[in-house]
């Protein structure tokens, strides 16, 4: 189906009007700055409730088959909504785990009966999903989970324990990767996936207090939790396939998402913005030049992530280590953020000090931010690991 | 805000072909022999450079050249920077683009076919208080009976024994002018070697007194800013190519030196700098190849800012990259005999000519929190 310009442009000014008379604005107290962070009742209530909204508008999973309760159109309105809520700064969209790595999964892979008992559920925020990878002794190192799963006549019976299960509490479902058989060639052979109903005897997602004092995710414990034998998803012992497949979702790496935004865009820009209005000692705190030149510093490196990004278009300007901007990408982007945090919090004075309060500056959101990006810098492989990789793949050094 | 990298079919050849003759002609060894020699360059190479056509690239074709942009230069400063040639290339570039855009019409006849040619041409710019206020030159100009009597001191001036024109920034009553002096205007006694810390280069020190040019020598208009900015991109160029080298000489020795029984590759003290370097040159190349882009095509904020990013970025890479080089070499790393001294000296050197970082940073703030 092709779309004329026309009927896009017109698209857009709709959706950007829709957006600003429906923003559900400021609830009175500090929200999420992402899906992982999602801590209490009020913030899941509210963020559940603008996602509904967007959906009951039309605005999401706008791309997914109509049957199943998306809106059958081309990609490219949802791409509108997506840049258009980015730009008018609204709240994400909760469901993220639903919306972008399992519905896409369920849709690619999943059972014509799996398309129609999960899909709506997923749009509408009715059935909100989490995600069951990471174990407390297995970080980073995937293929080697040790929850089990034995069969059971009708059933699999689930033992183990996951951890870092953002939303997990309010989840109704989870993308589960577990161990059914230690034999096969490799570690690999010996996982399956599941998407496992989480209100289930024996499954008990339990909140983890993190650095910040608040909640967001969970570490699921499984005793003897019997799931039904049915809600594997594919066969045994390809569960790292259907794993690997959920991370092209996840990262990105291919499309079919119901889009919609999954976390507070919070960049360099918003810090210059806090800089413009920050005092330190009664003057502003931009007239001050160590402060001018920090800001610019960041300001560069900013810059220079976006325009490594534009070269890596350029195969003739990459010929020497290709991958070299791709892989280091996690590393730049979490590290930089995790600095202009602490550069932030240098701004405020003595309220530099302060925390999540009504005294403190933009209600603590920095002190809060500084503290929550270490889940990029530690999650998905540490910067220190990721230096390791840089060094040994990138530049061919020896392994440490 | 403007991110945008061209690199075009053409410029990819450039690229590549330049590459190939600067490590073929310029091999570390070469490099430090013709340290001790007088010129920077031996005469047959640049003919060479001359024949691949270099040196017409940023002239006019009515005026014999290819009638391209400085910025198409970029690839070969680059190819040269890598493999540490130094050249009279860069100031005649920048020369000619000066009298493009500032000259006379009877300048630019009779010398920017001659550029193209080969004939070297350089700038006297800097002063001995090393300030980068390229339009507020010191040196003076005193016009009486349509004759200009010259005074002061230029230094840095690059390849000067060797250059048939100078481009000197004088003060002419109290206006900021570019003057042409011929070679056979300056007195061999006005021209003095200076020691510089990278011994790839030849500088002088250009002593103005006595010297005098008539009014038809200065040239018409000032190009302050564009001067400065191509002097950014074509040393933030060679800024690039240098690192990229000082990357692979830190790599090969991290692969191959032992000590307590494992490559020092393998302890992560020396590793993870070693990324950071890596990372710096991959900063460092884009900055280049997009200020490379909005050279050509940008608005004047987009190409100012540009630049400064690019040199603030470059020169702070590659200073660290040779400070680790060193470093990383251990006790080899403080011998002479040691190529990273080399890396280092070329770093230092581009670093502090036409601003280094935190000079590059006090505009940007203007621009990038003022405005």
């Amino acid at each position: 189906m092709s779309v004329s310009e026309q009927e896009l442009d017109q698209f857009r000014v709709e959706v950007s009007a829709w957006l600003r008379e429906n923003n559900p604005g400021d609830p009175g107290f500090l929200l999420p700055e992402s899906f992982m962070e999602v801590g209490t009742d009020e913030q899941f209530e509210y963020l559940r409730d603008w996602q509904r909204k967007v959906y009951d508008a039309g605005y999401l999973g706008m791309s997914w088959p109509e049957e199943y309760g998306g809106g059958g159109k081309p990609q490219v309105f949802q791409d509108i909504v997506s840049q258009e809520m980015a730009r008018q700064r609204v709240p994400f969209m909760t469901n993220t785990i639903g919306l972008n790595w399992a519905g896409p999964l369920i849709l690619q892979q999943g059972t014509e009966e799996d398309k129609k008992k999960y899909i709506k559920g997923i749009l509408n925020a009715d059935d909100i999903w989490c995600q069951g990878f990471s174990e407390p002794d297995h970080g980073s190192d995937l293929g080697n989970a040790q929850v089990k799963a034995v069969k059971d006549g009708d059933d699999y019976i689930i033992n183990g324990s996951k951890i870092w299960t953002s939303l997990g509490s309010y989840a109704k479902y989870m993308i589960l990767l577990a161990r059914t058989s230690n034999e096969g060639p490799s570690k690999y052979a010996g996982l399956s996936f599941f998407l496992a109903p989480m209100k289930t005897e024996g499954i008990d997602p339990q909140p983890i207090k993190k650095l910040t004092s608040e909640y967001g995710f969970c570490q699921t414990f499984f005793n003897d939790a019997r799931i039904p034998a049915n809600s594997i998803m594919g066969r045994e012992g390809e569960g790292w396939q259907v794993a690997m497949a959920t991370l092209m979702f996840e990262r990105g790496n291919v499309g079919g998402q119901a889009g919609g935004l999954s976390m507070m865009d919070i960049n360099v820009n918003d810090v210059l913005e806090l800089a413009r209005r920050s005092k330190r000692n009664g003057k502003p705190a931009l007239e001050d030049p160590l402060i001018r030149d920090q800001m610019v510093q960041f300001l560069i490196e900013a810059k220079s992530n976006v325009l490594m990004g534009a070269r890596t278009k350029i195969p003739a300007l990459n010929t020497e280590r290709p991958t070299a901007i791709a892989m280091s990408g996690k590393l730049r982007g979490s590290e930089l953020k995790r600095r202009f945090c602490q550069f932030a919090m240098s701004l405020q004075g003595a309220n530099g000090g302060r925390f999540i309060s009504p005294e403190a500056v933009d209600g603590g959101k920095w002190q809060r931010i500084y503290f929550n990006s270490f889940s990029a810098t530690i999650g998905g492989g540490t910067t220190q690991v990721q230096y390791n990789i840089m060094g040994e793949r990138v530049l061919g050094l020896p392994k440490s | 805000m403007n991110s945008q990298i061209s690199f075009t079919e053409e410029q990819s050849m450039l690229l590549d072909t330049a590459m190939d003759f600067c490590s073929k002609n310029s091999p570390i060894n070469l490099v430090r022999s013709r340290t001790e020699e007088a010129q920077s360059l031996p005469s047959d190479l640049w003919l060479s450079i001359v024949e691949l056509g270099w040196t017409g690239i940023a002239v006019p074709e009515s005026h014999g050249g290819l009638g391209l942009s400085v910025a198409d230069l970029v690839p070969v400063v680059e190819a040269m920077g890598r493999n540490l040639m130094a050249s009279p290339l860069v100031w005649s570039a920048i020369s000619a683009n000066t009298l493009q855009l500032a000259g006379s019409e009877a300048q630019k006849s009779a010398w920017l076919s001659k550029i193209a040619n080969g004939a070297i041409a350089t700038m006297a710019l800097i002063e001995p208080d090393g300030s980068w206020q390229l339009s507020e030159p010191l040196c003076n100009g005193t016009l009486k009976e349509n004759t200009i009597s010259l005074s002061g001191t230029k230094c840095f001036v690059q390849d000067a024994a060797f250059a048939e024109i100078v481009l000197v920034s004088i003060l002419l009553e109290n206006q900021p002018r570019l003057v042409l002096l011929e070679r056979s205007a300056i007195p061999e006694h006005a021209l003095q070697r200076e020691v510089v810390i990278d011994e790839t280069r030849r500088c002088y020190r250009l002593t103005l007194d006595g010297i005098t040019v008539t009014p038809d020598q200065v040239l018409p208009e000032t190009c302050f800013v564009e001067i400065e900015q191509t002097a950014m991109l074509l040393l933030s160029a060679e800024i690039a190519g240098g690192h990229a080298s000082t990357l692979n000489l830190i790599v090969e020795y991290l692969k191959t030196r032992k000590q307590f029984d494992q490559y020092i590759g393998s302890y992560q003290a020396l590793k993870h700098p070693t990324v950071d370097v890596l990372l710096g040159l991959e900063a460092t190349r884009s900055h280049l190849y997009h200020a490379a882009t909005v050279y050509d095509t940008g608005t004047p904020l987009e190409k100012e800012t540009s630049l400064r990013m690019l040199k603030a970025v470059a020169s702070e890479g590659f200073a660290f990259a040779g400070d680790r080089a060193i470093q990383f070499h251990g006790g080899f790393g403080f011998t002479y005999e040691c190529d990273a001294q080399l890396f280092l000296r070329r770093a230092i050197f581009c670093q502090h000519q036409f601003g280094d970082e935190t000079h590059q940073r006090a505009y940007l703030a203007d621009t990038l929190i003022d405005n």
